[in-house]
């Protein structure tokens, strides 16, 4: 093999092989760790919330005239929502799952008499929903008891109301409780003097926070009440559940129905969870786009610096290469040539841009709160790279071929 | 001259059109990536009051809970917003020039006319020192009196797009607005006003419009409402609104205007004092922890800008440097492919002064053609931004701005130029006789 002649051609232009070194080098660092942060937000993107997303649909009720009657348009509210065709089930909830906006509380084992600071306490999203809000989220009871209607009571701006079954998901119930079977189970808000003991009925399977940001975005807890002016004198949020396929005529009717039923009254804030969700996540799709955008922009600006590079080398090198052709070489022999050597400069790249890749995997670890490069990566990356060199090379190599032996006899 | 090498730069361009469209591709991709990130990040860092940074201050006290500190993996950080009482207490104490405490809540609004249907506006609940703090512009009228504040007087200040929809853009100062089910008069219409980010209220969402129409403080109190943005208690409230206004819950945004820096520190001094005075009545457990922050300190200690934003801008660059890489590449095979040419014109008593200039004339071209194109690319790349970010705080600020116009021009031409440059000095260093000899 022409291993050391071609290494020492190379030594002879450093400049050139510098620059193809370092090209790839940062190529491949980005191209690493952008699948990466891809492949992470398209996991985050795509895990499941618990909700039965593409029939429900949400939507406010803000009285605005002097003395509405905010409990008794409630019930009435309800019940018209759950009479419309095709839904199934509907509930009044104080924040929507993957809204981004809600509550959360501090919730422990201990109650208020150990000192608050020895007490451990874990935080959760809170969902305030009736009787019906397991069935209308569509979450999945995996032990316990659903709430039935003596549980609900009302919380007002006065009264917290007395609350005490929860039902809480699998993964709050494994953070408080370990592989313990969680029903029947006591636990305290971390906030003083609030509700006094709560008893855990149920467990759901799961139901995320509405925060999809969250590092706990599995813990969440129902607790059923009613919010009766609490922040704002009359509002009142509906989560509705419709049969497959019927979100859309639905959403349209409740609008109208609740809209007509009172007209002391503004209906607004009507969207499906599906539009919630894309808002969400909007961020997150958008960052794979953009990555993306980045790595295939870079492979080619690197795949093209390469092919113009060598076309140049070759040019330089027709004499060189129409003496080595006089002299026996075949034409695979010359391809080969520039074969291997674009292999030891994209080789060379790849070594430096190993170190490139985990610095910079270590700069987001350490800023982005990003986890360690799972170990295929910069092989994979690294293949790719080589790969694309290969290609590059493979056009001006074979130009490369076609010049004539005759070359050599023609200016010396 | 410089004429001369122009139009030598031109034909040798058009020689070999392949690398240089390859050349121009590059930087013109570097410079579109680049500054498509950098105007967002641009537009997020921005301070739409940079203008009274010595001024204008936003005050924070450290009320939050004897164990735990208002931010855990901060714990340095005082609580971002304040309790009425503290509010209330501060703006009473008028100890600087002015004083803008606020919070926002939803009013029904019902137009007179019959064919606009009530809807719901943000309405901020602020007390009057907010005009001559944040200046928005006024097109008719102006703010209220701090005797209006007291007196809850029904005022209003609306801004433009409300004053369009309900008045048709007409002069409503004095007419009435009816607002939760009574009625108000209008005392000042604002013109185009759109600070970005919008510091005043950054817990609401530092993106967020400006907020519609604008009432006095006492108003909210009375009709006992409490902030739609945030709300935060370490602990929970004695039962009703009185017992929220007395409780250690953080909602109110307040700022105030001070003379200058040192007025600012004896702002800060009098804040310390009343936290002293304070703890003699069993509130604040925390150490003595305040601020009187400037704009430009509250944005970066919000983080207003995004981490992905900055995580573009990096690649970005990344991407620039790989571009500016290859053209550097790409200019040296170029130039060093002409080694006879330049043999040749050498011998025939070029200088080398001659020759620099006129392969650095080349380079330069080269930088403007990307750049130009670079524009045409940062262009396209806010649009797709605008598509990709629909909806979010990211869709507003995705506009070229003249700045970043110059910008790229600018930095097209220094990097085509400093990518030029060892290619250029390379190509000075053929001497003329080695070339001659193998024509």
């Amino acid at each position: 093999m022409e291993f050391r002649p071609i290494l020492n051609a190379l030594m002879r232009n450093k400049t050139g092989l510098l620059l193809i070194a370092a090209q790839v080098a940062i190529t491949l660092a980005i191209v690493c760790n952008s699948v990466f942060i891809i492949l992470q937000r398209i996991e985050k993107v795509n895990r499941p919330s618990g909700m039965d997303e593409n029939s429900l649909f949400t939507i406010t009720s803000l009285g605005f005239a002097p003395g509405f009657d905010l409990r008794g348009s409630i019930r009435e509210d309800l019940e018209a929502l759950r009479s419309i065709p095709g839904v199934v089930d509907a509930t009044t909830i104080n924040s929507v799952p993957l809204s981004n906006g809600g509550w959360s509380e501090g919730i422990s084992l201990q109650s208020d008499s150990v000192p608050e600071e020895q007490r451990k306490t874990e935080g959760t999203s809170i969902y305030l929903v009736d009787e019906h809000g397991v069935n209308t989220l569509g979450v999945h009871l995996i032990a316990g008891r659903n709430f039935t209607a003596d549980d609900v009571s009302y919380r007002t701006k006065e009264d917290k109301g007395g609350v005490s079954s929860v039902i809480v998901t699998r993964t709050l119930a494994q953070t408080l409780f370990g592989e313990e079977n969680a029903v029947g189970k006591v636990i305290y808000s971390s906030i003083p003097g609030r509700n006094g003991p709560l008893t855990v009925v149920g467990v759901v399977e799961r139901l995320q926070a509405p925060w999809v940001g969250w590092d706990k975005v599995e813990h969440s807890m129902l607790v059923p009440q009613y919010q009766d002016g609490e922040f704002d004198s009359s509002s009142a949020r509906y989560l509705v559940r419709t049969e497959p396929g019927r979100r859309d005529e639905a959403m349209k009717e409740a609008e109208r129905k609740l809209g007509e039923m009172n007209t002391g009254r503004i209906v607004r804030g009507l969207r499906s969870i599906e539009e919630v969700r894309g808002e969400s996540y909007r961020q997150d799709r958008a960052m794979t786009v953009v990555l993306t955008t980045v790595i295939f922009s870079l492979l080619a600006v690197t795949g093209l610096g390469i092919v113009g590079m060598v076309s140049f080398w070759v040019t330089r090198r027709v004499k060189q290469i129409g003496t080595r052709r006089a002299l026996g070489a075949r034409r695979f022999d010359i391809r080969r040539y520039f074969m291997i050597e674009n292999l030891i400069v994209v080789g060379i790249g790849i070594a430096l841009g190993l170190l490139l890749t985990y610095g910079f995997n270590i700069w987001l670890m350490k800023h982005y709160e990003l986890p360690r490069l799972s170990w295929y990566y910069a092989p994979l990356g690294a293949l790719t790279v080589l790969l694309l060199g290969q290609l590059a090379v493979f056009g001006p190599a074979t130009r490369a071929t076609r010049v004539s032996p005759a070359v050599a006899t023609r200016t010396v | 001259m410089f004429g001369y090498y122009l139009r030598l730069a031109m034909i040798s361009l058009k020689r070999n059109r392949i690398l240089t469209a390859l050349m121009v591709a590059a930087i013109a991709l570097g410079i579109g990536m680049s500054m498509t990130s950098m105007t967002v990040l641009h537009m997020m860092g921005a301070n739409p009051l940079s203008y009274k940074d010595d001024q204008v201050r936003r005050v924070q006290l450290d009320n939050w809970d004897k164990n735990r500190p208002w931010d855990e993996d901060n714990p340095s950080e005082p609580p971002d917003l304040m309790t009425y009482q503290d509010v209330v207490n501060l703006v009473q104490a008028h100890k600087a020039e002015h004083e803008a405490g606020f919070f926002p809540n939803v009013l029904a609004l019902e137009p007179d006319k019959r064919e606009i249907k009530p809807y719901m506006v943000e309405a901020l609940f602020t007390t009057s020192g907010f005009f001559p703090i944040f200046e928005p512009p006024f097109r008719y009228g102006g703010g209220w009196s701090d005797a209006e504040d007291r007196g809850s007087a029904r005022v209003a200040v609306i801004n433009d797009e409300t004053n369009d929809k309900l008045f048709g853009g007409e002069n409503s100062v004095g007419r009435k607005l009816r607002l939760g089910g009574e009625d108000y008069t209008i005392v000042g219409v604002l013109d185009k006003w759109h600070p970005t980010p919008r510091a005043y209220h950054i817990s609401g969402g530092a993106f967020g419009d400006p907020h519609q129409v604008f009432v006095p403080f006492t108003i909210g109190i009375e009709k006992q409402l409490v902030s739609t943005s945030n709300n935060s208690c370490f602990e929970d409230s004695e039962p009703g609104y009185q017992g929220l206004l007395a409780s250690e819950c953080i909602w109110v945004d307040l700022w105030v205007q001070v003379k200058d820096e040192a007025d600012a520190q004896r702002y800060l001094s009098f804040l310390n004092n009343y936290v002293q005075e304070q703890k003699k009545a069993g509130r604040f457990p925390r150490p003595v922890n305040n601020r009187v922050r400037s704009v430009s300190e509250w944005l970066e200690s919000q983080r207003v800008v995004g981490r992905d934003v900055r995580t573009q801008v990096w690649l970005a660059f990344a991407f620039f440097a790989v571009c500016l890489i290859n053209t550097v590449g790409l200019l040296l095979a170029k130039f060093m492919g002409k080694a006879p040419e330049i043999g040749l014109r050498r011998a025939v008593g070029a200088s080398k002064p001659a020759v620099f200039a006129q392969y650095l004339t080349e380079s330069g071209l080269v930088g403007i053609a990307g750049g130009v194109l670079g524009l045409v690319l940062t262009g396209v790349g806010l649009l797709a931004l605008r598509k990709l970010y629909a909806g979010t705080s990211i869709e507003k600020l995705a506009q070229l701005d003249w700045n970043m116009v110059g910008l790229s021009l600018l930095i097209a031409l220094v990097a085509s130029l400093v990518a030029g440059l060892y290619p250029t000095w390379r190509a000075c260093q053929v001497q003329p006789a080695t070339q001659l000899k193998t024509q």
